[in-house]
């Protein structure tokens, strides 16, 4: 009976889905009051619908209702239950469910925060909102219905894929979507714009806190993804190059991209057509990467059921979504007005770079993860394209935007001069060449240079704080009085360049790792990475639905003792397979990293890694976030009403 | 109003993303149709004499030679399998293979470093398709041969020319939509 509800509702929110996007564009094109002011209640209502729909799934799953086939397919009665309700989003039918309801919320946040909107720009948001989540909803309901039923219904589900039974990827998909469904929103705001034919500073603001939040939950979902593949997956790595991994680097990359550019609409009305294409570029990356995933085109790790009919439908989906507004695009934007000029040297030269670089990034990562397909389709050649890739492709594009990075929020809009920027920003650059200086002694060039280019991001990203508040050069209370005046969005944005800082500190520490691999007999010691690791026990152990064995490893530095680690096998009996469970012992500065591996004839294979700095790498996506964050609650943005923000900020600087 | 340069370049994204939906439509649609699979594995010695080899004795086959398999092939084009006695889908595709050899296509089997207590075993319990068996004992003809792993099936024509290929356990309808047409053409 719940199921059944649950799918109503997935088809009364397609219906409502639809009149928001019918009735949003018709009423603003007819500019009838009545029509416009309904669109949100529809919005509200297809989310309301979404909710009861999913959670009739999370009901069928905790219920272990195995007459529904996506729960006995992917659940089972012994799942612990977190994972049956996290499960619900963990195959193709669940998280459809939940990108369509992501994009419920986010519709549903535009009709109640978006009440200073126009009322005819509101209604078309939300209409463009409406229509691509019908799109997707009907897709759920022809192709993808999570609520199908089976009969005979079996007795026990056939499980989880073990892998994916862990805490933090638990929430990685949640997370990860709201960041990929988030920019949708930026995306109405674009086509409406389009269709309005008209784009000002005010477009600038209002599309900027929805880009930043979309920006934030992304780089979020892209270091939660990327640390469990670190710990649950045992290999010692943290980013393959995996097309599914390269799908959610994209829309991050250009969405990064479209964060700046909407600064320079939003303050100086320039770069607005290129604004606009970012966020229809962004949108149009976020669902490509993640759909073409599901049809199979793409050879990744992480697999879905590939379905070419299921294929086609997404593709047509695409098209008419993507093509649809890119279409617009070219039959709107060159009749929209370009706005303030400015010179190659100044705030907004500085971030144009920013856009230029992270585009071309985005075009190498793109180029290298559709070579192989196209490659095979026009030429008929077998292709894998893979880390040494990216590393010689992105790398020279990365360094000119690190080292741009700290310069651009130094400069005045306009016009500028160099030469006194860096004369402000001295001490920092003083130090990245001590620090890569210091590097270079006994590490290669590139690490050596990495470390210095965190140094010059982290510093000089505090730079303009320094700058404003007079540090160092008036009374500590002086400054503290002229930081609080300081607009919350600088500090943001110092705070979430410093933590790209923090990130490549910790991609560069992968330099001065070290690993070591040994066959052990219990009571076996070893050195390596400077730490002497000593193999104590092996024994079982069992678990609420697996089986586990369990080694017990001592570690000690120059004969100080630092504990004791448990790195071990578990075998899930339901689904015949396998997992390691990685043993981390972290102090921030570096991980010490065991993985038990096979066992033969009384002697276990044992990894050992010593992984300096990881975990910056996770800690800096999180300040970077933080930073997002933070500027979000500058009530400039918050607000997104221009004249009294305004009037108001003003007031009490 | 005139089309412009201006124009041009803001109808640049729509070609783009055009041309890769086109590529992407074409993609699926071939692979509906199984003419397109991305995570395939192909063979670079298809189309190609197969390489040098000889095999030893194991299970009740004698071993074969380069030449031998030539000569055979030269008469009527010859399946060649590789497989293990340990491998499921080599175990999974036996009655298949079976019956191939019952309709007269010769099949031949090359065990991957295996025992001759295995081997017999395996055929003894899935049935012995096999015209002619031998053992990879140092492991160097699948190397040669370029295999990903058992099983993989090779066609070799008249002109001991391989035409075919597939890595991965055989199916019912991989025999009727490939080997088939395949065996048809070199006939």
């Amino acid at each position: 009976m719940i199921p059944e509800l649950g799918n109503f509702a997935l088809a009364l929110a397609c219906c409502l889905a639809l009149a928001q996007a019918v009735v949003g564009i018709w009423g603003a094109h007819r500019r009838d009051i009545r029509l416009m002011a309904a669109t949100p209640g529809l919005a509200v209502g297809q989310f309301l619908a979404l909710a009861v729909s999913a959670g009739a799934l999370v009901w069928a799953a905790v219920h272990d209702d195995f007459s529904v086939a996506n729960i006995a397919e992917n659940s089972a009665i012994a799942k612990p239950l977190m994972y049956k309700i996290s499960g619900t989003w963990g195959n193709h039918e669940g998280s459809i469910l939940l990108w369509g309801l992501i994009l419920s919320i986010c519709g549903a946040a535009v009709s109640i925060a978006g009440k200073n909107l126009p009322s005819a720009l509101r209604a078309r948001v939300l209409g463009v909102l409406g229509g691509t989540s019908c799109g997707f909803l009907l897709f759920a309901l022809t192709t993808s219905n999570p609520f199908l039923r089976i009969w005979p219904p079996p007795a026990d589900g056939q499980g989880m894929n073990p892998l994916l039974q862990d805490p933090g990827l638990a929430f990685h998909p949640p997370i990860l979507y709201t960041g990929y469904v988030g920019f949708a929103v930026p995306f109405a705001f674009a086509v409406a714009a389009l269709i309005e034919g008209r784009i000002d500073a005010a477009w600038g603001r209002w599309v900027r806190p929805w880009a930043l939040t979309s920006w934030a939950f992304l780089t979020c979902g892209i270091a939660l993804g990327s640390w469990w593949a670190y710990y649950e997956l045992g290999w010692g790595g943290y980013w393959f190059w995996d097309p599914v991994e390269n799908a959610s680097l994209m829309p991050w990359l250009t969405g990064t991209a479209l964060v700046h550019s909407a600064i320079v609409v939003e303050k100086r009305e320039s770069l607005k057509i290129w604004t606009v294409l970012l966020a229809i570029g962004t949108f149009s990356l976020s669902l490509s990467g993640t759909f073409l995933v599901r049809s199979g085109i793409l050879n990744s790790v992480h697999s879905f059921a590939n379905d070419p009919a299921r294929g086609i439908f997404i593709l047509a989906l695409l098209a008419l979504v993507i093509g649809g507004s890119l279409l617009l695009f070219a039959l709107r934007a060159p009749r929209l007005a370009s706005g303030g000029i400015f010179a190659p040297i100044s705030r907004e030269g500085a971030l144009v770079l920013n856009n230029i670089l992270l585009c071309s990034i985005c075009a190498v990562v793109v180029v290298g993860t559709m070579y192989p397909p196209f490659a095979d389709l026009l030429l008929g050649q077998k292709i894998s394209v893979g880390a040494p890739f990216f590393n010689a492709t992105v790398l020279p594009l990365a360094i000119p935007l690190f080292a741009a990075m700290a310069v651009g929020p130094l400069l005045p809009w306009k016009r500028a001069r160099l030469l006194p920027v860096i004369q402000h920003a001295w001490w920092a650059a003083l130090a990245a060449v001590v620090v890569s200086g210091f590097c270079t002694i006994g590490m290669k060039v590139l690490p050596a240079l990495a470390f210095g280019a965190a140094t010059w991001i982290i510093l000089g990203s505090f730079a303009e704080v320094v700058e404003r508040t007079l540090l160092f050069r008036t009374p500590v209370a002086s400054s503290f009085r002229r930081a609080r005046g300081l607009p919350i969005a600088v500090l943001g944005a110092a705070i979430a360049h410093a933590g790209m800082g923090v990130t490549l500190a910790g991609l560069a520490g992968a330099a001065l790792d070290s690993q070591k691999i040994v066959s052990a007999k219990v009571g076996d010691s070893f050195t390596s990475g400077g730490y002497q690791w000593t193999l104590m026990k092996l024994e079982d152990a069992d678990g609420p639905n697996y089986t586990a064995r369990v080694a017990t490893v001592y570690v000690k530095k120059d004969g100080v003792p630092l504990g004791l680690m448990y790195p071990s096998r578990r075998n899930f009996t339901l689904q015949h397979q396998t997992t390691s469970d990685v043993a981390i012992s972290t102090n921030l500065l570096r991980d010490l990293y065991v993985v038990l591996g096979e066992e033969r004839d009384g002697q276990a294979v044992l990894r050992f890694h010593v992984n300096v700095l990881a975990p910056w790498i996770w800690i800096g996506a999180f300040i970077m976030a933080a930073g997002g964050a933070i500027s979000l609650s500058d009530r400039r943005l918050r607000v997104g009403a221009p004249s009294r923000a305004r009037s108001t900020t003003e007031v009490t600087a | 109003m005139s089309f412009t340069r201006r124009h041009a370049l803001m109808l640049a994204p729509l070609a783009v993303a055009g041309a890769a939906g086109v590529a992407f439509w074409k993609m699926l649609d071939r692979m509906s149709e199984g003419k397109f699979d991305p995570h395939a594995l192909n063979n670079p010695l298809v189309g190609k004499p197969f390489p040098d080899f000889a095999v030893s004795p194991i299970g009740p086959g004698k071993g074969f030679t380069a030449a031998d398999l030539r000569a055979a092939a030269a008469v009527k084009p010859v399946l060649v399998n590789f497989f293990a006695s340990y491998c499921i889908p080599c175990a999974g595709e036996a009655d298949l293979l079976g019956s191939l050899s019952a309709e007269g296509v010769p099949v031949w089997g090359i065990a991957w470093k295996d025992h001759q207590k295995e081997v017999s075993q395996f055929l003894d319990r899935y049935g012995d398709p096999f015209a002619r068996i031998g053992n990879d004992e140092t492991g160097r003809v699948i190397i040669d041969w370029g295999v990903y792993g058992v099983p993989e099936s090779f066609l070799i024509d008249r002109n001991g020319i391989i035409r075919w290929h597939y890595a991965g356990g055989l199916s019912d309808d991989l025999v009727h939509d490939e080997l088939r047409p395949a065996l048809k053409a070199i006939a």
